[in-house]
């Protein structure tokens, strides 16, 4: 197991409570594995990408464990984290577009950041201009300044950066959000041909985009409202979710060669609970069609299946 | 490139015109006949030497001529270097005048413009990061960017030079010296710049310090600095990166602050009697020399654009975007 996350709890500060954003979350990524995290937004899935590398100044560690590959990372120390920040756990922000330096040029840039910590930019540069050739960037880039390259160009050569010294975490944070539908699945194949080759050992890829994941991941994993929902391979969470909010999910996508003429695709009604206050037993009661009085419990996220764990009374 | 300078250039010769001719404009439009002051400070009683003497002085200045006749002459005498004769300092030429008093001026401009910038900056990127110097500094940074330069300049004259007696006031340098290279007058030279140049240091950083404090507090919230913390990097690279972005707007600043500063020094040296071009501005004023004031006025405005252009030239160095947008030919 690379990576091993137990019952983490991560909170927001803010002016009118604790907003629980993370609330004892426990899943696992094998070696090799992609692993994608989807769910609507303020589900947490972004804060639990951030726990992994990098808390911002609002975000407090309340609760649980993080392993990568047998050591357990000090994810509430900002401090203690850089050692295994780049190197072990690495990030693909969502803002690719605004990552780089724009008054520096990006070759001047890699090497300062690569020597800020302690590498010699010689030993990488090979591998460098290695990565460039992998994702069809120009080596000429490096030479360039971030605005004379377009949106896909930085969108890959921030992939290029993050993962320079091959990490064994990779989080990709809505990567393909600011992107055209073709850039997308350029994109989407450029990450897992990092995986293929071997350059990264695990990926978690952040999405809301269902079909995008399901191009590429190994599994899936749904969260709601701070909780997960849903976890299993990715062909099984689609043909055969267990879920009620999967189900639903899923059903509400287009399918490819179908036609909706006459027909309205339906959504989810309602919307998720607040975290700040959060309500008892299952989050997503209040908008489930199966719900009966036992959902007012919380419930365990389980095994019911190889690998196909999920939190719903009915399912079990 | 070329194109770029080349546009700037045309912009500042257009300038350089408007601000020429309302500076011809603006002392013809003053109340006062500055010949009668000079006829009258002859003393003469005879009606007849008034009259010739008048003649005299009118033909002598060209004000018999048409205004359209003066003002091509103005600019014909300008292009060869002769800036006319000033009547308050009769018969001695505005220019051996204005160049007298300039090394006054820009000892004091110079340091202070200078000096302001790169201490504000560095104050204000130091307080951005730190939350009590932050909370202690800021309003009295506010206090001194708001105040008036000559306030603050009589406030000094008052505290430094009244009160406690520790620098004089008045003057550039005693009145009983002659300039020379000894210890004696170098020494009394500085205790008579200090206030003067204090006075505008102050309130000048006060404005660059809160400017930067909050540029960088932009700039370590950028994506930039959060991508480079996920990865690891020391604060002290992510600082760096944040001062020099920080700075590029900081330098646009000086270049829009180079006027006001430069009317703050013509008024602090009205008050402490410091005999730069500030001191010459209130004397051509106040004996209608117009033709003094226009030389002033005039090498103000070359000061400013010149001044203007090398920020320019310096901006285009250090931002490397506006490199790129000239590249694609806007």
């Amino acid at each position: 197991m690379a990576l091993r996350v137990q019952d983490l709890k991560v909170h927001y500060r803010t002016l009118r409570g604790d907003v629980h954003a993370l609330d004892g979350v426990t899943f696992s990524v094998a070696d090799g594995e992609i692993m994608g995290l989807v769910g609507e937004s303020g589900s947490g899935k972004t804060t639990l990408g951030k726990s992994l590398i990098r808390m911002d100044s609002r975000m407090r560690h309340v609760g649980g464990t993080v392993t990568l590959d047998g050591t357990e990372l000090p994810i509430g120390d900002t401090e203690a984290m850089n050692a295994f920040r780049f190197s072990d756990v690495s990030i693909v922000p969502q803002y690719a577009m605004s990552a780089m330096n724009p008054t520096r040029r990006i070759g001047k840039m890699v090497r300062e950041l690569v020597e800020s910590r302690k590498i010699r930019f010689s030993s990488v540069r090979d591998e460098l201009n290695r990565r460039l050739d992998l994702v069809g960037l120009d080596r000429g880039v490096l030479d360039r300044y971030p605005l004379e390259l377009s949106g896909g160009m930085k969108q890959r050569m921030v992939m290029v950066i993050s993962t320079l010294l091959n990490p064994s975490l990779l989080i990709a944070d809505e990567v393909t959000s600011a992107l055209d539908v073709s850039t997308q699945r350029a994109v989407a194949l450029a990450l897992a041909g990092f995986r293929d080759h071997d350059l990264v050992r695990s990926m978690i890829v952040i999405t809301h985009d269902v079909s995008l994941v399901y191009q590429i991941a190994d599994t899936i994993t749904v969260m709601y409202a701070g909780r997960l929902a849903e976890s299993a391979p990715t062909d099984t969470l689609v043909s055969t979710p267990r879920h009620p909010y999967t189900q639903l999910l899923i059903s509400a996508l287009p399918e490819v060669g179908v036609r909706y003429g006459g027909k309205r695709l339906t959504g989810i009604a309602g919307s998720p609970p607040t975290l700040l206050d959060p309500p008892s037993g299952c989050r997503f009661r209040a908008r489930c069609p199966l719900a009966f009085d036992r959902c007012a419990e919380q419930p365990p996220f389980v095994e019911i299946a190889d690998n196909h764990r999920v939190a719903c009374w009915k399912a079990v | 490139m070329g194109r770029y300078f080349g546009r700037k250039l045309a912009i500042y010769a257009l300038t350089f015109v408007v601000a020429v001719t309302i500076n011809w404009l603006i002392p013809r439009f003053m109340p006062g006949d500055p010949v009668r002051a000079m006829v009258a400070r002859a003393g003469l009683q005879d009606p007849a030497g008034v009259a010739a003497m008048r003649e005299y002085y009118t033909s002598l200045f060209g004000f018999d001529l048409p205004w359209w006749q003066q003002y091509l002459n103005f600019w014909g005498e300008l292009l060869r270097g002769n800036f006319g004769v000033s009547l308050w300092a009769y018969p001695k030429s505005v220019g051996s005048i204005i160049l007298a008093a300039v090394p006054y001026t820009l000892g004091l401009l110079l340091p202070a413009i200078l000096l302001s910038w790169w201490a504000g900056n560095k104050f204000g990127a130091y307080a951005a990061r730190k939350k009590v110097l932050d909370n202690a500094v800021l309003p009295i940074w506010y206090v001194l960017t708001a105040t008036p330069y000559m306030w603050l300049a009589i406030l000094l004259a008052w505290a430094f030079g009244k009160v406690a007696g520790l620098f004089p006031v008045g003057r550039s340098f005693s009145a009983s010296l002659e300039p020379s290279f000894s210890w004696l007058f170098i020494s009394d030279l500085i205790s008579h710049w200090f206030l003067p140049f204090l006075s505008l240091f102050l309130v000048a950083f006060g404005g660059w310090a809160i400017g930067m404090r909050n540029l960088i507090i932009y700039e370590l919230e950028a994506d930039y600095a959060h991508y480079l913390g996920a990865l690891g990097a020391p604060q002290r690279l992510v600082r760096r990166y944040a001062f020099r972005n920080a700075v590029l707007p900081q330098v646009t600043g000086l270049a829009l602050q180079l006027g006001v500063i430069i009317g703050g020094a013509v008024v602090t040296e009205i008050v402490f009697d410091y005999r730069g071009l500030g001191y010459l501005v209130l004397e051509a004023i106040k004996t209608s020399d117009l033709f003094l004031l226009q030389g002033i006025f005039l090498f103000i405005v070359i000061g400013v654009l010149v001044a203007n252009f090398i920020i320019d030239v310096v901006y285009v160095l250090v931002d490397p975007r506006t490199r790129v947008g000239m590249g694609s030919g806007s």
